[in-house]
């Protein structure tokens, strides 16, 4: 097919297996790293909000490729030798949890107060008043916004390219080089990236829309 | 019999803004006392101390035995025994009305759910909405949401109840069926505090009524006080029809 034998349209979708991997690795880490962060964003005590502050403006102001080259080299001069995996998969914790961090600050804020002072006046401890209270109705407004950011999750993987992580553009590019079909092969991958995205960008909307209705 | 609250000389600033300049007012177990006044006089100022909500920067509070201005009192131990009610209702919009009203004597009184369960219905029938418990709040009217507002409240047995313009954000016909709850309340022997706009419902059900003013109580009496005001200023606001 397009002059590309089958073998290659699996190289193409082993790459692609390897972007969906990643991209779940930056969604986890990104989720367990974000969550505190969004609390501490959105917390009374002025320490954490300062250093989780920090940590965000830290994060947001370095270009991903970047980040993705400090991980990887600077922990192997520590003495760690890192598959490029694990590298990507902590640049792309790191970048994921300053952005839903504050995603998730703005849904947790968007809960009227008078939510957490009807709480109060039932004799919640704050750690009830968060979880029973307040949370669910944080998570609900944060679906179609969280779902949307995966899209950007996806897309951004593709900067491991950086430190040779075999993802759908690294891929595409290695098959590139032996085929030198450079529009075929890479309207391939743009057409396998959308495959993913597409149904993601769709369900944010849906989501959105609902919310809206209710 | 000692008052269950007592104000003496409360003083409450916010910022460099003085909103109660010295309020005294005793409230006795078993009575219903009723708030008027202009807007912006202190009125849920006032009440908002008695559960602590807003902190006192002078005088003395007693409220059921504890001493709010001394400080070092078992904050949720008094939200358990003062029940509040707000002008919005507050119902959780994410449980139906049943959870609503479990939530906090399960996770405060660690009761079962099944106990739970019943105590919901108890006081859903006190208030008429049994047959709305599984319902999600933004199902029901108003009026009703205001209802359940008040049973959650009762589920905790609170030893006081304040309510704070409970009518007010309600459409006219929707009004009655939530006064019609207070004054059943009110009957039972509840000791309450509202803060309200309805004079009429003030003069019938209450037995003292605070006329606040400027961030004091003005003038201090029965129903019979919105008659025979006075003051000027009370003899004002009443004349005003507000
Ligand atoms: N949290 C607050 N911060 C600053 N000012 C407040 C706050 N709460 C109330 N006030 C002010 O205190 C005054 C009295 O308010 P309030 O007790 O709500 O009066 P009322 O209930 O009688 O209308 C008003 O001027 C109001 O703007
Ligand atoms: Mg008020």
């Amino acid at each position: 097919m397009l002059g590309l034998s089958p073998e290659h349209l699996l190289f193409l979708l082993r790459g692609a297996g390897w972007t969906i991997v990643l991209s779940l690795l930056g969604f986890v880490g990104g989720t367990i790293v974000g969550l505190p962060v969004a609390l501490c964003r959105s917390s009374k005590m002025r320490s954490l909000r300062v250093v989780s502050s920090a940590y965000v403006q830290l994060v947001q102001g370095i270009p991903l490729p970047v980040i993705m080259f400090v991980v990887y080299f600077g922990l192997s001069i520590g003495g760690y030798e890192l598959p490029a995996l694990v590298a990507a998969g902590i640049a792309m914790t790191a970048y994921s949890s300053a952005y839903l961090g504050e995603i998730w600050k703005g849904c947790i804020e968007a809960v009227p107060k008078t939510q957490w002072e009807a709480a109060e006046c039932l004799a919640l401890t704050p750690v009830q008043r968060f979880v029973d209270v307040i949370l669910p109705q944080a998570v609900r407004i944060a679906i179609p916004p969280t779902v949307g950011f995966l899209v950007q999750i996806v897309k951004n993987t593709s900067y491991s390219v950086v430190i040779g992580f075999f993802d759908l553009t690294y891929s595409a590019k290695v098959l590139n080089n032996s085929t030198f079909k450079p529009f075929t092969v890479f309207t391939i991958a743009a057409l396998l990236y959308f495959v993913i995205c597409y149904p993601l960008s769709v369900l944010s909307r849906r989501y959105e829309r609902k919310l809206k209705r209710a | 019999m000692e008052p269950i609250v007592r104000f003496k000389d409360v003083r409450k600033s916010f910022g460099t803004l003085e909103v109660l300049k010295g309020v005294t007012l005793d409230i006795m177990p078993g009575t219903v006392t009723a708030l008027i006044g202009r807007s912006g006089s202190g009125k849920s100022t006032a009440l908002r101390c008695i559960n602590a909500l807003e902190q006192i920067n002078g005088g003395e509070l007693h409220v059921c035995g504890r001493a709010l201005h001394n400080g070092g009192f078992d904050l949720r131990a008094l939200r358990q025994d003062v029940g509040i009610v707000f002008q919005s209702y507050n119902l959780f919009p994410h449980l139906t009305v049943a959870q609503n009203i479990m939530l906090a004597p399960r996770r405060v009184k660690k009761i079962g759910k099944d106990e739970a369960r019943a105590l919901a219905e108890e006081v859903l029938s006190q208030v008429g909405l049994l047959e709305k418990a599984d319902n999600y709040p933004e199902q029901l009217s108003g009026g009703q949401q205001q209802r359940v507002a008040i049973a959650r409240s009762l589920a905790m047995k609170p030893k006081l109840m304040l309510f704070d313009e409970v009518t007010s954000a309600l459409d006219p016909e929707l009004t009655g069926e939530v006064l019609k709850v207070i004054e059943k309340l009110a009957e039972s022997g509840m000791t309450m505090v509202l803060v309200t706009h309805e004079m009429n419902f003030a003069e019938r059900v209450a037995d003292q009524i605070a006329f606040m003013h400027h961030g004091t109580v003005w003038e201090l009496g029965s129903g019979e006080m919105l008659r025979a005001p006075k003051t000027p200023e009370l003899q004002q606001f009443v004349g005003s029809g507000l």
